[in-house]
């Protein structure tokens, strides 16, 4: 059962945006963050949002999928919504009751920071929608390859990031594996109260890391075998390459960008700088 | 069968231990395979075979003696990558060999830490998933796959790098008879197909009993070393080293210690049913 986890969040359909090159979807994630931070006017706001939508709509992913995603930073924007609201000065004075004081600047920065950190989580999440996470983690080997002029071993830390990835589902048999030995023996691990359960935890966490430690001597004798070195002159089977529409995708996004840039000249900020 | 291709020279090993004696895993060792041969080495736990099977590709470097592959020294640092580009090794547990999240990644492992060209890899990766018989399932998650399927990736992983020799550390032994029997097939067809040097270290007699040469090992020597069947004719001696033969030959075994005039040379069952029915109609 706990096998058929898929590792990541990888949503396995055909779309334009699976297709995308993954170091152009990086760098373009990358340029739609920095346009998120750029928005000042509601114009460029709702910009924003469209663009989201758009891109959303593409790739065919379920809406209702990419909101799950949301779920966990729910709080987070309600809470500094709320602060926004309160502590922000300026403005139209809306309320003045006691020692509530509510603005309309505080209002609108209230707006603006939930519509921006949503589609941020969503335009990033649809990133890990639509690429798998070797070839994620491919693509961020590609794109920091030229930080090994400073000497940092960027081909290393993505083995690293691949080998974790492969382990993950090997893991998770090993502590379903351990807690059910424990249980046989009878370890009490769901009742109980919190520090209780805790302390429950260490019998399968301490074989756990012993099993961890030993499967990475393993590892490294079955590696050693196949002639890795971690030193440079390793070629790759699968070689990454930019067709035409990633370019249209690229175009696609500066010319948005350049929309945001536009929309917030041409029209009133809203937000105090 | 042709030239030596490994060598083992008088090879001791110690692994070091807390204590004051380090603790002595192989002794006074001596071995040549030549190239193509399929051989098994088989002994009790602690005879020192796992230690062997790390010797030939310079995981582990001999405290005394010399142990060569391929004309090459394993304790030369220069030549390592050499020696393990000739000779690949298959441990027991699949789920620590496979590095990649999907299969033909996996098997494309060797080959680009080799550096060879991404066309050249590709080509590669085909041929050896398809000699072992997982075309099919090359674009799989290897943990979604049965433990004799993974055991099968891990075999192709070493022949995609062109290696002369496979070097397998009780491969079998943590999987189901179905998935032992895909294993066992997929070494011999790589032995007889491409001429693959084969070193098997197993617990099973009935895969011994496959191979042209058995080596029986005791306490980090060599006790036994023949063809299968001059082997198992040494039933007492086999036992004494805690070792079990074939089924066949201990019935047999038994047959002729009750005085059956049957021959000491049996190893699987249907030489054994025909060698009873040729005693029977003699009888007649």
């Amino acid at each position: 059962m706990l096998k058929d986890i898929t590792i990541g969040q990888y949503y396995n359909v055909d779309s334009p945006l699976h297709r995308m090159d993954a170091r152009m979807k990086i760098i373009l994630t990358v340029v739609f963050i920095v346009s998120i931070f750029m928005c000042k006017s509601f114009e460029a706001l709702g910009l924003m949002v469209l663009f989201t939508l758009i891109v959303n709509i593409i790739s065919k992913v379920p809406v209702k999928m990419v909101a799950k995603s949301l779920k966990p930073i729910v709080i987070i924007v309600l809470f500094t919504s709320v602060l926004n609201i309160f502590y922000i000065r300026g403005g139209t004075e809306l309320v003045n009751w006691h020692f509530i004081h509510i603005t309309s600047n505080g209002l609108f920065t209230a707006l603006f920071m939930a519509v921006r950190i949503v589609c941020l989580v969503v335009v990033s999440s649809l990133l890990t929608y639509t690429t798998t996470p070797t070839v994620l983690t491919d693509s961020l080997e590609k794109l920091f390859s030229p930080l090994k002029v400073f000497k940092i071993p960027v081909s290393t830390l993505a083995m690293m990031m691949t080998l974790a990835l492969r382990f993950i589902p090997t893991l998770i048999d090993e502590i379903d594996r351990i807690t059910n030995a424990q249980k046989a023996r009878g370890a009490d691990l769901d009742n109980g109260s919190f520090m209780q359960r805790i302390k429950a935890l260490v019998p399968v966490i301490v074989p756990l890391f012993v099993s961890s430690i030993r499967r990475a001597y393993e590892l490294a004798d079955a590696m050693d075998c196949r002639c890795y070195t971690g030193g440079p002159g390793r070629t790759r089977m699968k070689q990454m390459k930019l067709c035409p529409m990633d370019f249209v995708w690229l175009a696609a996004t500066l010319v948005y960008f350049a929309g945001i840039i536009l929309l917030n000249i041409y029209f009133k900020a809203v937000l105090a700088k | 069968m042709s030239d030596t291709f490994i060598k083992f020279d008088n090879v001791s090993f110690a692994y070091d231990s807390e204590e004051e004696q380090p603790i002595r895993a192989v002794n006074d060792f001596s071995l040549a395979v030549p190239e193509g041969q399929f051989m098994a080495i088989l002994g009790h736990n602690g005879c020192g075979k796992s230690t062997v099977a790390k010797l030939v590709n310079g995981i582990l470097v001999p405290t005394k003696g010399k142990v060569t592959v391929a004309g090459m020294d394993t304790a030369d640092e220069d030549k390592t990558v050499d020696i393990r580009r000739n000779v690949g090794m298959v441990f027991q547990n699949p789920d620590n060999q496979i590095v990649a999240t999907i299969v033909e990644d996996d098997v494309a492992f060797g080959p680009e830490n080799l550096g060879v060209e991404p066309s050249e890899i590709r080509k590669a990766v085909d041929t050896a998933l398809k000699a072992v018989g997982m075309y099919e399932f090359r674009k799989r998650e290897p943990h979604r796959l049965s433990g004799g399927q993974k055991q099968r990736v891990a075999i192709a992983g070493v022949i995609a790098m062109n290696t002369k020799c496979i070097v397998m550390d009780e491969p079998t032994a943590m999987l189901d008879p179905q998935g032992r029997k895909e294993v066992i097939d997929t070494v011999m067809k790589l032995n007889k197909e491409f001429g693959i040097t084969v070193i098997l270290i197993t617990h099973f007699m009935d895969e011994a009993v496959k191979a042209d040469r058995v080596v029986v090992m005791d306490d980090g020597c060599i006790a036994l070393d023949s063809t299968p069947k001059q082997v198992f004719k040494n039933v007492e001696k086999i036992k004494a080293l805690g070792l079990d033969v074939p089924q066949a030959t201990e019935l047999v075994y038994r047959l002729r210690k009750r005085g059956m005039k049957l021959p000491d040379d049996i190893l699987d069952e249907n030489e054994c049913a025909e060698a009873v029915l040729k005693l029977l109609e003699v009888k007649k």
